[in-house]
């Protein structure tokens, strides 16, 4: 574990140090895509990995933080960090609404009810006025400074804003598997009623998880409208981007910390690039790329890339 | 004599248009040891389902320590101090032995080095010590049996519920698992033990009930059950009672 310890922090050095040695803007918005999709599959990795929960709903999370920070911003010219915590309360109140009805439903009835809720949402969203329908809200362009969440001139803020939530996420994650937490997740995963025998309140675990999974997913949408300075309902809480969060954690491999972030780093950038060199010659070309791979990874490492970097898939 | 710990009291259930229990009553005392048999489809397991509020009785109540716990849930009954195991082997499979224990020791240990640590105390109870770090699906059914009764008991129960402890076990394994209730009820523990292998549990038990087609039909000692006529027409068939009886008269 302690390689594996200095293998992680020498990982971070090369991150942060990114500017030293890149100058393109593009490869910054690609390293600021990659982490924010690595710190909402952490997300989505605690209530689809560890609890076994597979969520398809996630990116209702994401849009209501999106969200929460720009009517906020727009209406009442709430600062946006503030906006960050008020989605973030609203998005664990949002899980636990949608979790308490749906965590009766079990294996793929659960998976199922959550597309319909982040399906109820997009529609919602596209039908309401305040929150400027099919239109979107636009960001106020403001003075670029930390305080305002705004940065014109470089993509550099945003990357450290980024790598500092992935850090939030990943040691989240770490608290989590370390706790009796983790350890009951797993084991609701492995057996519920086995769980229940043993004085496990799955209802509870399931819920405290699904929170933190809207918690990590809701920052990165406050992250998102912020950075891009537009939103509108199929950029923030479309089920496609649910789906993405599943298969960054299935390819990383599920249930485990840096699952996600090696998924990011594979998916997101297949992802981007199949789409800059593919996505003209054919509509869906990249989707059948990464397609191919999710399939070649489940026949052949069904534990997830992860699983070549740890020892005996630990 | 002691308090009744546990009081099964008229405890009814239906499936539908089925009776699995009808108004069955006991009651145990701590500390006891008791045997809970009967033929296939008695309604041996749907009785400890109700206890342990897997199902809820449809009828009567169940009380353990005084209180009413006929309609609670299985977790909160764990907590006040039942535990069980199945009657199908369940352990968590993607853990190894040490985990699987834990998951029931942090019930009263919040905190995972606590936890831990109890865990160990645990599995050198159960002889585990050298296997903590093995997967658990890789053990023996006898062991994977252990292991399940290793867990419930680090939730720290005062009664444990023991489904089919010892069926598909061979004679050496039985002998490990009587050896083992001892051990258990020598540490204070008060057991039910559901059992279709009879050189198990008679030599152990301090009372049995027997159950069949839903209703209690004998409660004693084991050696007045095992010559209740009621008992040997369950098991046998009423013809051999009735040919037994006979040649007991003659004899």
């Amino acid at each position: 574990m302690k390689r594996g310890l200095l293998v992680f922090i020498l990982f971070m050095c090369i991150l942060a140090a990114a500017p030293l040695y890149l100058q393109q803007p593009f490869l910054f918005h690609l390293l600021i895509m990659i982490m924010m999709y690595a710190t909402m599959s952490i997300g989505w990795n605690v209530i689809g990995g560890y609890a076994g929960q597979v969520s398809f709903g996630n990116a209702a999370f994401f849009g209501v933080g999106a969200y929460t920070t720009a009517v906020l911003l727009v209406n009442y010219s709430v600062n946006p960090w503030l906006g960050m915590l008020a989605g973030c309360i609203l998005s664990v109140g949002l899980a636990v609404i949608v979790g308490y009805p749906c965590f009766r439903l079990r294996g793929h009835y659960f998976a199922i009810a959550t597309i319909a809720v982040g399906e109820i949402m997009v529609v919602i969203f596209t039908n309401w006025d305040y929150v400027g329908a099919a239109v979107g809200i636009y960001m106020p362009i403001v003075k670029e400074s930390f305080a305002n969440f705004e940065f014109h001139s470089s993509k550099i803020p945003y990357y450290y804003i980024i790598l500092a939530m992935l850090l939030f996420a990943i040691a989240v994650c770490y608290g989590v598997e370390e706790s009796r937490l983790g350890y009951y997740l797993r084991a609701i995963k492995d057996d519920p009623d086995g769980a229940r025998s043993l004085g496990i309140d799955i209802q509870k675990y399931k819920m405290i998880a699904f929170s933190i999974s809207a918690v990590l997913t809701s920052i990165c949408g406050t992250f998102y409208g912020q950075y891009v300075l537009y939103i509108d309902p199929s950029s923030t809480m479309d089920l496609m981007m649910s789906i993405h969060l599943c298969i960054i954690a299935l390819i990383g491999g599920i249930g485990k910390i840096f699952g996600p972030v090696v998924g990011a780093f594979v998916f997101i950038p297949l992802m981007e690039l199949t789409r800059v060199y593919l996505g003209s010659e054919g509509q869906g070309i990249d989707m059948i790329i990464y397609s191919l791979l999710v399939i070649l990874i489940a026949i052949w490492r069904p534990q997830g890339l992860w699983a070549l970097f740890s020892k005996g898939g630990k | 004599m002691s308090a009744d710990i546990l009081i099964v009291d008229n405890v009814t259930k239906r499936f539908g248009g089925l009776t699995a229990n009808a108004n069955i009553s006991f009651s145990m005392n701590e500390g006891e040891i008791i045997g809970l048999i009967g033929p296939n489809g008695a309604g041996k397991s749907t009785l400890f389902n109700c206890i342990s509020c897997f199902y809820n009785a449809d009828g009567g109540r169940i009380i353990f320590e005084g209180q009413e716990i006929t309609r609670k849930d299985p977790e909160s009954i764990c907590r006040m101090g039942i535990g069980r195991t199945f009657q199908i082997v369940r352990i968590f499979r993607d853990m190894n032995v040490l985990e699987n224990i834990m998951i029931g020791a942090f019930l009263r240990n919040p905190r995972r080095k606590d936890a831990q640590a109890r865990s160990e105390e645990v599995a050198d109870v159960f002889r585990f010590t050298d296997k903590l770090y093995l997967k658990a699906t890789s053990l023996t059914i006898s062991e994977q049996k252990r292991l399940e009764v290793a867990r419930v008991f680090a939730t720290g129960p005062k009664i444990m519920l023991l489904d089919e402890m010892m069926a598909g076990l061979n004679i050496h394994e039985i002998k490990e698992s009587v050896e083992l209730v001892l051990r258990l009820r020598g540490m204070g523990m008060t057991l039910v033990l559901v059992e279709h292998v009879m050189e198990g549990i008679m030599p152990i038990a301090n009372r049995v009930v027997v159950l069949d087609y839903g209703e209690k039909i004998a409660e004693g000692t084991p050696d007045e059950v095992i010559n209740n006529e009621k008992v040997i027409a369950a098991y046998f068939g009423q013809k051999y009672a009735k040919r037994r009886e006979h040649k007991t008269r003659i004899q």
